[in-house]
């Protein structure tokens, strides 16, 4: 049985295909302006790439934010169920999963199942989010893939006290002109976000092992920023940007 | 008086008497708004009041109450909210400042709104039992309007309830009286006080009783249906109007019961609300629980005004209103908050709680976090804090309050196994 799930994003679109539970391959594109769009490209950029027919497919799953936009798909999950079992098929000691996303980050805790025990989300702010370090590195006029090894030279990180996104952003740029090194500055804009999910771990009670999912997970100072600030360990999956994809396909094979 | 006023007198009393007639929501409150709005040439005054304070003594006294707070719950739900939040900001309030406060000011200065602006008061009483807020706020509108204002100071119970708190109350409910006499210029008379007494505590009793048929699965309403029909026990506590409508409300929830309909067609999922309503968007939450076989069967807020039942004496009905209303869900502190909800998630047997942390009303939503843990450790069900405003819309994002209520949703039918 093949599944496929379709993660789509306010920055990226994900997809990925499970053959008989096996992961045979996954993909990420920009969502751009038209989600529903980027939902079908991803998914037949990948199954191209896959050499599968279309008609081969006929569980679905789509989530995240544009989910209800796909409208080939059989059903649209959350994205908190769709890392749950995301992170439990890559890895089913794993008990929480913090996820850093485009414009939500989130802290789930599940079962040896794999279910989702309990989450809390960032309230509706981006601080704390993929989008708040896309402003800063605007703001630094650094490239953001960047960001996480530029961040491991910094001797003492800058205090970024401001949690609005704005406010930050101009504590940044004040940073700037009074001179203080960009590595500073980028491990102190590190810290800040993981200060705020930190906060939400604390709240749901985080679990360890942990895990971290969604494209922040990528740049290696955040998850620094965020070991240090909890005193855990943290994995991170080659697969992180596409957990929740890989958890959509996971969940299709429960489709009757 | 003039002979026009006279005419127009008669005509209102003559619409007032045909709606009078029917017990329906809609009616009831159209003929209790056009009353208060003629109040003067009826001879009769108006007084507004703060939503937990003490009204019976103003039915006793003859006096029309009016409440703010049920008024600012019309511009939300009427969606006329941000425009009023956002007059009162341009006059200097703050943002911060309790979106029920912000429309209320703001609308005393245009008579704009729903139902045009409240009728004028001709006294204010102010009772913190629910918050600091509406301090500051009659204050203002005691000057704005230039009439009499009365302050029942009720301390805050961080535990039990003392001796001492219960003579300064009390003593202060004799200054009330002394308040109104003179406002009014007349006496009150008690057994007239003791019988609006009487009433107040039937009308509570009904209401519980209202609240309890969705201990019922399926419910045979839901949190949305009352929060439309607490209106009457807010705003008529006292009157026989609110004992007749519940009583046919309850004779239809009991009806519906014993037919095994249910206000949500499937229910499968029973959920609690906690905090004040999200007025300008309970059409689509109620729609978007719905979808998800969910009904929100209970909830912290409409249960507030018969919650302090217990302590009410109904033969000394006057004096146990110190305690009554000093006890109220808002005056109290986190642990005897969250053994309320426990006890109510017992009742109502949940599956789950919505918290809306309410960006207004800091003294419903301080707390809800430890709220949220209690009742995860001592029962093991799970909440969902969703963040927004009562009445003001900016603070409301469709979108993620979608996907978070879709996550929690889920996330309980995974914990039940389905
Ligand atoms: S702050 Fe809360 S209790 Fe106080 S007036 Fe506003 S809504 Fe009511």
């Amino acid at each position: 049985m093949i599944t496929a799930g379709i993660d789509i994003g306010s920055i990226t679109s994900k997809a990925a295909v499970l053959a008989d539970g096996k992961l045979l391959g996954t993909r990420v594109i920009f969502t751009g302006y038209n989600s529903e769009v980027a939902g079908r490209r991803v998914f037949e950029e990948l199954l191209e790439e896959l050499r599968l027919d279309p008609s081969a497919l006929r569980k679905i799953i789509s989530t995240g934010y544009g989910r209800n936009s796909v409208t080939f798909v059989n059903k649209s999950m959350t994205e908190i169920i769709c890392h749950g079992a995301g992170a439990h098929y890559l890895n089913p000691g794993v008990r929480s999963i913090m996820d850093i996303g485009g414009q939500d980050s989130k802290v789930i805790v599940i079962d040896e199942k794999g279910k989702v025990k309990n989450f809390s989300m960032n309230d509706k702010c981006a601080a704390g989010t993929g989008r708040f370090l896309e402003v800063m590195a605007r703001a630094l006029e650094v490239d953001l893939d960047g960001f996480g090894t530029l961040s491991l030279k910094a001797g003492s990180p800058s205090k970024i006290s401001s949690l609005c996104t704005v406010f930050a952003e101009s504590e940044v740029i004040s940073l700037i002109s009074k001179g203080e090194r960009r590595e500073n500055i980028i491990a102190g804009i590190h810290e800040s976000i993981a200060a705020r999910v930190a906060a939400m771990a604390n709240r749901v009670g985080i679990v360890p092992p942990v895990v971290m999912t969604g494209g922040v997970a990528k740049n290696i100072g955040v998850v620094k920023a965020m070991e240090k600030k909890l005193g855990v360990s943290i994995n991170v999956s080659p697969y992180a940007q596409v957990n929740g994809a890989i958890g959509a396909a996971v969940l299709a094979m429960g489709i009757k | 008086m003039p002979q026009f006023l006279l005419y127009l007198f008669a005509k209102i009393k003559k619409i007032i008497l045909h709606f009078k007639k029917q017990k329906k929501m809609k009616e009831i409150m159209t003929v209790y708004y056009m009353e208060a709005k003629s109040a003067r040439v009826g001879g009769r005054k108006v007084a507004w009041i703060t939503s937990g304070g003490p009204v019976e003594p103003l039915i006793a006294m003859d006096v029309i109450p009016v409440y703010p707070e049920n008024h600012g719950a019309m511009i939300g739900a009427s969606k006329m909210g941000t425009d009023l939040c956002e007059r009162a900001e341009s006059m200097g309030y703050s943002t911060d400042l309790c979106s029920y406060a912000r429309s209320d000011i703001a609308c005393a200065t245009v008579n704009g709104g729903p139902i045009g602006g409240l009728p004028r008061p001709d006294m204010l009483v102010c009772c913190n039992n629910i918050c600091g807020t509406v301090l500051k706020w009659y204050e203002i509108q005691a000057r704005y309007f230039n009439v009499p204002l009365f302050i029942l100071d009720t301390p805050f119970c961080h535990e039990g309830f003392t001796e001492e708190a219960r003579r300064y109350v009390r003593r202060q409910l004799d200054e009330y009286i002394v308040f109104l006499e003179k406002a009014c210029g007349r006496k009150m008379d008690h057994d007239r006080m003791k019988e609006v007494g009487r009433l107040s505590l039937e009308g509570q009793r009904l209401w519980q009783a209202v609240l309890d048929t969705t201990t019922h699965s399926p419910a045979p309403m839901s949190a949305f249906d009352a929060f439309y029909h607490l209106a009457l026990i807010v705003t008529l506590r006292g009157t026989r109007d609110v004992i007749d409508y519940y009583t046919q409300l309850l004779e239809k929830m009991k009806d519906r019961v014993a037919k095994g309909i249910g206000a949500v067609p499937n229910e499968k999922y029973r959920l609690l609300w906690d905090n004040i309503p999200i007025w300008h968007r309970t059409r689509w939450l109620s729609q978007k629980f719905a979808s998800h076989d969910a009904c929100l069967v209970a909830d912290t807020y409409t249960s507030a005004w018969c919650g302090t039942m217990k302590y009410i004496d109904e033969n000394r009905f006057f004096d146990s209103m110190a305690e009554a209303y000093t006890r109220i869900y808002l005056n109290i502190g986190v642990d005897e908050m969250a053994r309320t909800v426990l006890g109510m998630v017992d009742k109502y047997r949940v599956d789950g709680i919505v918290m809306h942390s309410n960006r207004s009303c800091k003294p419903y939503s301080f707390g809800q976090y430890d709220i949220q843990k209690i009742v995860e450790r001592e029962r093991g069900i799970p909440s969902l804090i969703i963040e927004a405003d009562m009445v003001d819309e900016r603070s409301f994002s469709e979108s993620q309050v979608a996907t978070r209520i879709d996550a929690f949703m889920e996330m309980i039918k995974q914990r039940k196994g389905v």
